[in-house]
C-alpha cells in the first residue's frame, strides 16, 4: 500500500506546530499502525532528519502510551482498539491520513505526536487508591465480594490511562478517566471507608489540572479503547452529591496525650 | 570478589522468620533521615518504593515511561500464584516452594524459593485489600485457575489482565505516597549510569528525556528495578522500551551478573509474519488450560485445520507429556514446539507455527464461558491477525519473554556492590533456568512489598555513610561519562539505523543462543557479536540532537548495551557444558531429548565479574545445596 501522511510536528512546547506531508510507500496491510510509522522514521533518519516523535511501549494495548488522533478520532477508526493495534488493514492503498497528537490544554504538547499526561497521574495522587499500608491486610477471602460487583469493578478498572476520552471531549474532561478509578474502588467493599473523601479530592484535582467539565457528549465513551461505560461518570456524580451534601465538620482529634 | 549468598542457617521453614529478627531495625524516628533511590516503576519497583515510603524512608523513583503506571509488568496476563490453598486440592507452602524449585530444574537457591513461597500468601491478601478486582465466584470468594508446571489449582487472576490489575495497585500505593510527599517521582528519566562512591552505590545519573539534561541524584542506597533484556533477541514479548542499560551499567560499576544465558521462551506467542513486525505478542499461558495444542501428522500437510480430520492430528504434549499434557513448563513446550516445526509440521505460512484449538472447550463449556475466561485475549488474537480464534484454532509460537538471569543479589537481595540492591525481573534470584508461570508477579511483589522494606533497613542502621550531594567529584564524574557517551553516538553519523543493528544482533542472538544451543554456535556468535559492535560505533547514524527529546538516541544507547550483554551471555551460555530449564545445550540431552543436567559440574550458580574494558570477564561460581527437594530429573511425563 502507497499512503500519504499529513503529520503534526513541533520541536518542543514552546514553539508553534504544523503539519508536513510524507510518503509511506510500500506499507504492508499486516502493520501495526505504529510499524507503518517505523518505517516512515526509519527513511527519515538515514535522511538525517529527525524521526516523528511518539509515545509507544508494549504494542499490544495495555500499557496506554501510545495515542494519537487519526482522521480525527482518537487511536483511529476502529473501535475498542489503541493505535498499536490498529492494523494498515484498516486503511485502503491510497489513502491519506491526519495525524495529530491529543489536543488538550491539560496535555501541553512534549514534541510533535507526544504530549504530557501528568496531569492524570496528580489526580490518582489525590485520591485514586485505598490507603492500607503494606502488611496491614486481613485474609483476601475473610469479605466475601459479590461476583457481579467484582465484574463491574474490574469493567472499570480496565481503564488504560491513555488520555483518548479526554482528546476525543469537547470540552477536554477527564471525567471519564476519574470515574473509571472511582467506580472501580467504589464498587468493592474495601473502597467505601474512603468513597466519600476519594470523590471530592479527586474531582478537585481534576479540576485544578485545568480538564473541562462533562455535557454529556459520550465521544469519550466511543473513543475509549477498553469500553470503559458513561454509567461510571453517573456513578461518580453520585458519590460527589453525596459526598458534598453530608460535608461535615472534621471529627474530633483522636490523638491522646499518652 | 567473593559471593556471600547469606543464606540464614536452621531449617528452610524458620530461616526467614529467624532472619527478620536478626536484621538490625532503623528507629521509626530516624527512617526520615535516610534516602533511597528506586530505578523502574514496574511491580518491584512500585511496590518497593510504596512500601518503603510508608515506613518513612525518602524516596526518590525513576522511569522511562510518561507515568509509571505503564511499566511493563503491566503486560502479564494470566496471573499469580499463591500457596492459600483455596481451592482444598492439597497446595501447602512446601509444594509451591517444591514446585518451584524443580520448574526452575534445581538451579535456584532453596531458601529464596522457600522465602517465596512463604510470602505468596500474604501478597494476595495486600492485593485484594487495595482494591484489586480478582476474580471471584459466585459465593464471592476468589477464584483459581491451573498454570503449567503444577497439578494444583493456585493461581489467582483478573481476567486476562492480572499484571495491569496488580501494578496499578502497586501504583495507586505509589501515587497515595507522591500525594503525600513521602516520593519524588522522576517520569521520563532514564538512568544512564550508576554512582559509586567509596565502594558503595550512592546514587544514579538520570537523563531527563524531554530536555537532554544529565542530572546526578545522590541517596544513601540504590535499588534497580529495571526487569529483564529478552530485547536482545529484538523480536521479543517486551515492551519496545525495556532494556538493560540500567543493570548493564551496575555490572560494568562492579555488580556480578548472575546466569545471564537463563533466558524464558515463552511457548504461546503470536507468530512472525514479516520483516517490519516490531514486536511479538504473548497469549497467555492460561489458555493452555482450555486450548490443545497441535500440528499435523504428516509433514508439509497444508490443508486448513478444519480439513485436517481428528486422527490426522498429532496433540503432541499430551502424546509426549500425559500427566501435564498442555500445561508442560514452558521450557518443555517451547522445545516440543520448536521440534516439531523443525521437522516440517509447523503450520501457517512460514511453517514456524502450531495451533492452539479450543474447538473443543467451545464444545464442552459453551461459547460464553469460554468468552468470560479468555475475552479479551482472544479480541487481542484477532486485532493482530485478522482471524477469528472461535472459529479458527490460533496460531503460536515461541519467543523471548523473560530472563531468569540478571544482577546477582545475596538472600538481603543485594548485589555484589554494597547498597545497591536489585530487585524483581532485574535479579536472578529464585526462578533457576526455568521460570514457572504465574511467579513473576509473585516474585517482584515479594521482593518490593515484602523483603527490601526489611533489608534496606539492616544496610542502612549497619553501614553508617557519609553525607554527600551532587557535587561530589565521582558523581561528577559519572555524569561526564555518561554526557560523553551520548555525545559519541551523536557524533558517528553513519550509514545504518540503530533498529538495523538491534534486528542483526537479535537474529545472531536467537540463531546462536536462543532455544537450543551448541558450542559451534556460540562460538560463531561469540565471533560475530564484536564485529557487529565494532561496526556500531563506526558506522550507526543517530538522528537530532542531545539536548532534547530524541528517541533516536535512546534507542542507539540501549542497543549499545545489549551488543555488550548478548557476548556475555554467549559465554555463559558456552562455559555451562549442560542443559537446564530454558539453557538447552544440544550436546546434552536424554536419547527422548530432554535436558540433561550435570550436576557433578555445574550444580551452581555462575555470577560473572567485569574486568575492565578489552580484558574477559571472570566466572565465580556459587555453588547451590538441595537439602529439602532431592536433586531429581524433572519428570512431566
Amino acid at each position: 500500500m502507497d499512503l500519504t501522511l499529513n503529520v503534526w510536528r513541533q520541536p518542543n512546547s514552546a514553539s508553534a506546530g504544523g503539519f508536513v506531508t510524507y510518503e509511506a510507500k510500500g506499507i504492508s496491510p499486516d502493520m501495526s499502525f505504529l510499524e507503518m510509522l517505523d518505517v516512515v522514521n526509519e527513511g527519515l533518519i538515514l535522511r538525517g532528519e529527525a524521526p516523528i516523535a511518539f509515545d509507544h511501549d508494549c504494542r499490544e494495548g495495555i500499557c496506554g502510551t501510545c495515542g494519537m488522533v487519526i482522521n480525527g478520532a482518537p487511536h483511529g477508526p476502529r473501535a475498542r482498539t489503541t493505535a498499536c493495534q490498529l492494523h494498515m488493514r484498516s486503511f485502503r492503498d491510497g489513502d491519506t491520513i491526519t495525524i495529530e497528537p491529543w489536543r488538550a490544554s491539560a496535555f501541553p504538547v512534549i514534541r510533535d505526536l507526544v504530549v504530557d499526561r501528568r496531569a492524570l497521574d496528580r489526580i490518582i495522587q489525590a485520591g485514586g487508591y485505598i490507603s492500607v499500608n503494606t502488611g496491614s491486610a486481613p485474609d483476601g477471602n475473610a469479605i466475601p465480594v459479590p461476583k457481579e460487583n467484582a465484574e463491574r469493578a474490574m469493567d472499570a478498572a480496565a481503564c488504560i490511562g491513555c488520555g483518548a476520552c479526554v482528546a476525543a471531549c469537547p470540552n477536554a474532561s477527564a471525567m471519564l478517566f476519574t470515574a473509571a478509578k472511582i467506580s472501580h474502588l467504589g464498587l468493592l467493599p474495601q473502597g467505601q471507608a474512603e468513597r466519600s473523601e476519594r470523590a471530592l479530592r479527586m474531582i478537585a484535582a481534576m479540576d485544578a489540572a485545568g480538564f473541562g467539565a462533562c455535557t454529556n457528549h459520550a465521544e469519550c465513551e466511543a473513543a475509549c479503547p477498553k469500553g470503559i461505560r458513561i454509567e461510571t461518570i453517573a456513578r461518580m456524580n453520585r458519590d460527589y452529591m453525596r459526598a458534598a451534601l453530608r460535608r461535615r465538620p472534621p471529627a474530633a482529634s483522636a490523638g491522646g496525650t499518652g | 570478589m567473593e559471593l556471600r549468598a547469606g543464606i540464614p542457617t536452621g531449617p528452610i521453614e524458620t530461616k526467614w522468620s529467624r532472619h527478620r529478627f536478626e536484621m538490625k531495625l532503623v528507629n521509626p524516628a530516624n527512617k526520615r533521615k535516610y534516602s533511597v533511590i528506586v530505578v523502574g516503576t514496574g511491580l518491584a519497583g512500585a511496590s518497593a518504593a510504596a512500601s518503603m515510603a510508608e515506613l518513612g524512608y525518602n524516596v526518590t523513583t525513576f522511569c522511562y515511561q510518561d507515568s509509571p503506571r505503564r511499566a511493563h509488568s503491566i503486560a502479564a496476563q494470566g496471573g499469580i500464584n499463591a500457596a492459600k490453598n483455596y481451592q482444598n486440592d492439597g497446595d501447602s507452602v512446601w509444594r509451591l516452594f517444591y514446585d518451584t524449585v524443580k520448574g526452575g530444574d534445581f538451579r535456584a537457591r532453596e531458601a529464596n524459593v522457600h522465602r517465596l513461597a512463604e510470602l505468596s500468601v500474604a501478597i494476595i491478601d495486600q492485593c485484594v485489600a487495595q482494591g484489586v478486582p480478582f476474580a471471584r465466584e459466585y459465593g464471592g470468594v476468589l477464584a483459581n485457575r491451573s498454570f503449567g508446571g503444577a497439578l494444583v489449582s493456585r493461581t489467582f487472576y483478573a481476567r486476562g489482565q492480572t499484571g495491569q490489575q496488580l501494578l496499578l495497585g502497586a501504583y495507586q500505593a505509589l501515587s497515595r505516597q507522591i500525594g503525600l510527599g513521602k516520593v519524588r517521582m522522576f517520569s521520563r528519566h532514564e538512568m544512564l549510569e550508576l554512582i559509586v562512591i567509596d565502594g558503595r552505590a550512592r546514587g544514579i545519573v538520570a537523563r531527563d528525556m524531554v530536555t537532554g539534561e544529565m542530572q546526578a541524584h545522590v541517596a544513601d542506597a540504590v535499588v534497580l528495578a529495571t526487569g529483564g533484556y529478552g530485547n536482545v533477541f529484538y523480536l521479543a514479548t517486551y515492551a519496545k522500551g525495556c532494556n538493560t542499560t540500567a543493570i548493564w551499567r551496575a555490572y560494568r560499576k562492579g555488580a556480578a551478573f548472575g546466569n545471564p544465558c537463563y533466558t524464558q521462551i515463552h511457548p504461546t506467542c503470536i507468530p512472525v509474519t514479516g520483516d517490519h513486525q516490531s514486536k511479538l505478542t504473548l497469549m497467555s499461558e492460561s489458555l493452555r488450560n482450555d486450548g490443545r495444542i497441535w500440528v499435523p501428522q504428516a509433514k508439509g500437510d497444508r490443508r486448513s485445520a478444519d480439513q485436517i480430520p481428528e486422527a490426522e492430528r498429532d496433540y503432541y504434549l499430551e502424546r509426549m507429556y500425559p500427566t501435564y499434557g498442555n500445561l508442560a513448563p514452558r521450557d518443555i513446550a517451547s522445545r516440543a514446539a520448536k521440534k516439531v516445526c523443525d521437522e516440517g509440521r509447523g503450520v501457517g505460512e512460514t511453517g514456524l507455527g502450531v495451533y492452539l484449538d479450543f474447538a473443543d472447550a467451545i464444545r464442552r463449556l459453551g461459547k460464553p464461558a469460554v468468552e468470560e475466561k479468555y475475552g479479551n485475549l482472544f479480541e487481542m488474537y484477532e486485532r493482530i491477525t485478522a482471524e477469528d480464534p472461535y472459529k479458527v484454532p490460533m496460531r503460536i509460537y515461541p519467543a523471548s519473554h523473560y530472563t531468569m538471569g540478571g544482577l546477582w543479589v545475596d538472600y538481603n537481595l543485594m548485589s555484589t556492590l554494597p547498597g545497591l540492591h536489585v530487585i524483581g525481573e532485574a535479579n536472578f534470584s529464585d526462578h533457576g533456568a526455568n521460570r514457572l508461570g504465574a511467579s513473576a508477579l509473585m516474585q517482584g511483589l515479594a521482593d518490593g512489598y515484602f523483603i527490601i522494606p526489611y533489608t534496606i533497613g539492616h544496610y542502612l542502621a549497619g553501614n553508617p555513610l557519609p553525607r554527600i550531594d551532587t557535587d561530589h567529584p565521582e558523581a561528577r564524574r559519572a555524569v561526564d561519562e555518561a554526557c560523553q557517551r551520548v555525545r559519541r553516538l551523536l557524533e558517528i553519523r553513519g550509514k545504518r539505523t540503530t533498529t538495523s543493528f538491534h534486528r542483526e544482533l537479535g537474529s545472531i542472538m536467537w540463531e546462536g543462543c536462543g532455544m537450543g544451543r551448541n558450542e559451534a554456535g556460540l562460538k560463531k556468535a561469540l565471533a560475530r557479536i564484536p564485529a557487529l559492535r565494532e561496526e556500531f560505533w563506526k558506522n550507526v547514524t543517530v538522528a537530532g540532537e542531545g539536548g532534547e527529546l530524541n528517541q533516536s538516541i535512546e534507542h542507539a544507547g540501549r542497543v549499545a548495551d545489549f551488543i555488550e550483554l548478548a557476548e556475555l551471555m554467549c559465554l555463559d551460555a558456552l562455559e555451562r557444558r549442560e542443559s537446564c530449564g530454558g539453557h538447552f545445550r544440544e550436546e546434552f540431552q536424554t536419547p527422548d531429548g530432554e535436558a540433561l543436567r550435570d550436576d557433578a559440574n555445574f550444580c551452581h550458580v555462575a555470577a560473572w565479574e567485569h574486568q575492565g574494558e578489552g580484558r574477559p570477564p571472570k566466572r565465580h561460581v556459587e555453588p547451590l545445596t538441595f537439602e529439602n527437594v532431592p536433586l531429581a530429573t524433572r519428570s512431566y511425563k
